[in-house]
């Protein structure tokens, strides 16, 4: 396969988006504002970090078996990272951490219905499943954002910052590079200047039902396709990989 | 007295279906502060395994419960009749398909 | 409403085994040591979450990630079945929630533990989750039917909880040296308090009367710790992990295995708030539950205004 290096890492943007959401909303276990919504963050974060464990999987299979999924999600240092600077992100309050769902999910809506059309049969399958997931995720946060941005003052408040302090990670959502462009010629990959319209629309919806509005800025941070991080993404993995790395000879 | 208009929501009734052409079975109760919410929570919690293809949410106060004090009234009538029951009959001896 | 008549005819049914449904006649003790122990219970399940979940965002491999988050979530999970539970008997979550805070209300003593290496996770679910499970399965078959339903369905989807923390535990004690250091350190540390988690020696115990006599408890403390033992002790010897206990011995004349005497100093200072984590853990509660409160308050808002519009378009 010629394009066997470019899959590889579309597999780990994909794998990494999804664990390293997946483990950000992991911290959230016992600390949502109630119990329902306790074991609702759970579930997205469980249906994540299995999603994670499927793509890195198929980046193993690609690897020729050379390394499983747990090498790649736990010996890769940051900078080979290429998950997207929003899905590393502090979960700041509920409001930052809905605001942080909602704008990843419509996005991974749109993305992963078009990744089910992809002529690679491993990542059409792995996306046929995860839409429904994402779909879920994507209901539950809008109306998240719908109540908390018609809430109360301070609801709306709260809603309002996180908007202004994450808006700068979504341009990266609809970035195409080297590797999108030889995939997307192949029909692997997904064209992702087709999808930023459906998330505009998408998102503009519910926050005007909420009466939020989006910030005046336009510049947008970039850098995770190079594998450059906000300082966020070294904690996160100093935690994660503590074991494997404290202890590299020991299994699981 | 409560300072704040903090709550935990309102009390619902959750009922579960477990396969299609099955009865809706009460499964438990959340709380939750609207119907979507309900719906959400029952899903999250009481269908993790797989356990259902279709969630029914009630608002507890709106279900009306018999009064046990009425148990007799109400149910011990219902036991006198037989005939209710297909096996209240005889049927001739070598009769199929009844 | 309160007469001998009412009282005789309640007691009558549960001797023979009936349960009793929330509108059913009770009498007012049977109701509040209902509350206190289903409530207490709901609260364990809620801070249990706390010393296995100080390891999810460390867990070694993905496939241990997501066990242990569901199994947390699990324990979540069962927090609100027994809460709602506890509601049948007219008391709101808030109000137990309150009494949590204030500390009227109790949660189990092995949380006031700490978590301290990853074989901690293994030791909780097949020690702690084990000793639970010998009490719950017996608590199936108590006489509050709300209760009893709640239980039976914890018990089920527990049932894979302690065989994920034996795996682990037999894993660590079938790996490098570290690995086995670990898992002894866990098994030394949790061993006690697991005993303790059936409560003082029958004796001892201030509640089992009535709580025998209405058929909310089915087994003493010391029946139920007993079982758990002899179960257990097997357990241990197969993976190499030594009973941090020398009194441990299959005893031929009772055919159980005789253990040494429990701290009860220990217990009873875990109790009175002196653990090493009894103040972490409730801190961390009331932290989250006050931080949430905005959140409470505004889905309650949003629900407000919903309806005033709705019934302005109804007119």
């Amino acid at each position: 396969m010629e394009t066997k290096n470019e899959l590889y890492k579309y597999c780990l943007r994909l794998g990494d988006d999804a664990l390293i959401l997946g483990h950000r909303l992991s911290e959230l276990c016992s600390k949502a504002p109630f119990l329902e919504e306790d074991l609702a963050l759970t579930n997205i974060s469980l249906d994540m970090i299995g999603r994670a464990q499927a793509f890195l999987k198929y980046a193993s299979e690609l690897s020729d078996n050379f390394i499983t999924e747990d090498d790649i999600a736990y010996r890769r240092p940051e900078n080979e990272y290429y998950n997207h600077l929003i899905t590393e992100q502090p979960n700041g309050d509920f409001a930052h951490t809905i605001v942080r769902q909602f704008f990843v999910s419509v996005f991974e809506y749109h993305f992963f219905e078009a990744l089910t059309k992809s002529k690679d049969k491993s990542l059409a399958a792995i996306a046929s499943k995860t839409v429904k997931e994402v779909k879920y995720h994507m209901e539950h946060a809008t109306d998240w954002v719908v109540r908390l941005g018609d809430g109360t003052e301070e609801s709306h408040r709260r809603m309002q910052i996180a908007i202004e302090d994450l808006w700068m990670y979504t341009g990266e959502f609809f970035e195409m590079d080297y590797v999108d462009d030889i995939l997307l010629s192949a029909g692997i990959a997904v064209d992702k200047s087709l999808i930023k319209e459906k998330w505009m629309k998408e998102i503009i919806k519910p926050l005007e039902e909420a009466t939020l509005i989006l910030p005046a800025y336009t510049h947008m941070q970039t850098g995770s396709k190079k594998g450059i991080h906000t300082e966020c993404l070294g904690h996160i993995l100093s935690e994660m990989q503590y074991l494997q790395r404290a202890y590299p000879d020991a299994k699981w | 007295m409560k300072t704040t208009n903090d709550t935990q929501f309102d009390l619902w009734e959750v009922f579960i279906q477990s396969k299609p052409g099955l009865p809706h079975i009460h499964a438990g109760n959340v709380h939750a502060s609207d119907a979507k919410m309900a719906l959400q929570n029952a899903r999250d919690t009481y269908t993790r395994r797989g356990e259902g293809t279709s969630i029914w949410v009630v608002p507890s106060a709106n279900i009306r419960a018999s009064n046990p004090d009425d148990h007799e009234m109400l149910f011990d009538p219902s036991n006198e009749k037989m005939f209710r029951h297909p096996t209240f009959y005889t049927m001739p001896e070598g009769a199929k398909n009844i | 409403m309160h007469n001998e008549h009412t009282d005789q005819h309640f007691q009558l049914r549960i001797d023979t085994e009936g349960h009793i449904e929330p509108r059913d006649y009770m009498p007012e003790g049977y109701r509040k040591h209902l509350i206190r122990q289903i409530s207490q219970h709901a609260h364990s399940e809620v801070i249990g979450m706390q010393p296995e979940g100080n390891w999810i965002t460390r867990a070694p491999s993905l496939r241990a990630k997501q066990i242990l988050l569901a199994k947390i979530q699990d324990e979540g999970g069962h927090g609100l079945y027994l809460y709602s539970a506890a509601e049948t008997l007219g008391i709101s979550r808030e109000e137990m929630i309150e009494q949590l805070h204030s500390g009227k209300a109790k949660y189990s003593n092995i949380f006031n533990y700490p978590a301290l290496n990853w074989a901690d996770i293994g030791a909780i679910g097949w020690l702690v989750d084990g000793a639970a499970i010998v009490n719950q399965v017996s608590l199936q078959r108590t006489s509050y039917g709300p209760y009893s339903r709640a239980m039976v369905r914890i018990c089920k989807e527990e049932s894979f909880h302690q065989r994920q923390g034996y795996e682990i535990m037999a894993k660590m004690m079938n790996g490098t040296k570290e690995q086995k250091e670990m898992a002894q350190d866990a098994m030394n540390r949790w061993w006690w308090p697991a005993l303790m988690m059936f409560g003082p020696h029958d004796k001892d115990s201030p509640h089992t009367g009535d709580a025998v006599k209405w058929k909310i408890k089915r087994e003493s403390n010391d029946t139920l710790r007993q079982k758990f033992i002899d179960k257990t002790v097997q357990q241990a010897e197969l993976i190499g992990l030594k009973i941090p206990d020398n009194d441990i011995k299959w005893n031929e004349k009772t055919e159980h295995y005789d253990h040494g005497e429990i701290d009860w100093n220990e217990f009873h200072r875990v109790i009175k708030g002196n653990g090493p984590c009894n103040k972490q853990r409730m801190d961390h509660h009331i932290k989250y539950h006050n931080e949430g409160a905005w959140v409470r308050e505004a889905a309650a808002a949003y629900k407000t205004k919903k309806l005033k519009k709705e019934e302005l378009v109804i007119g």
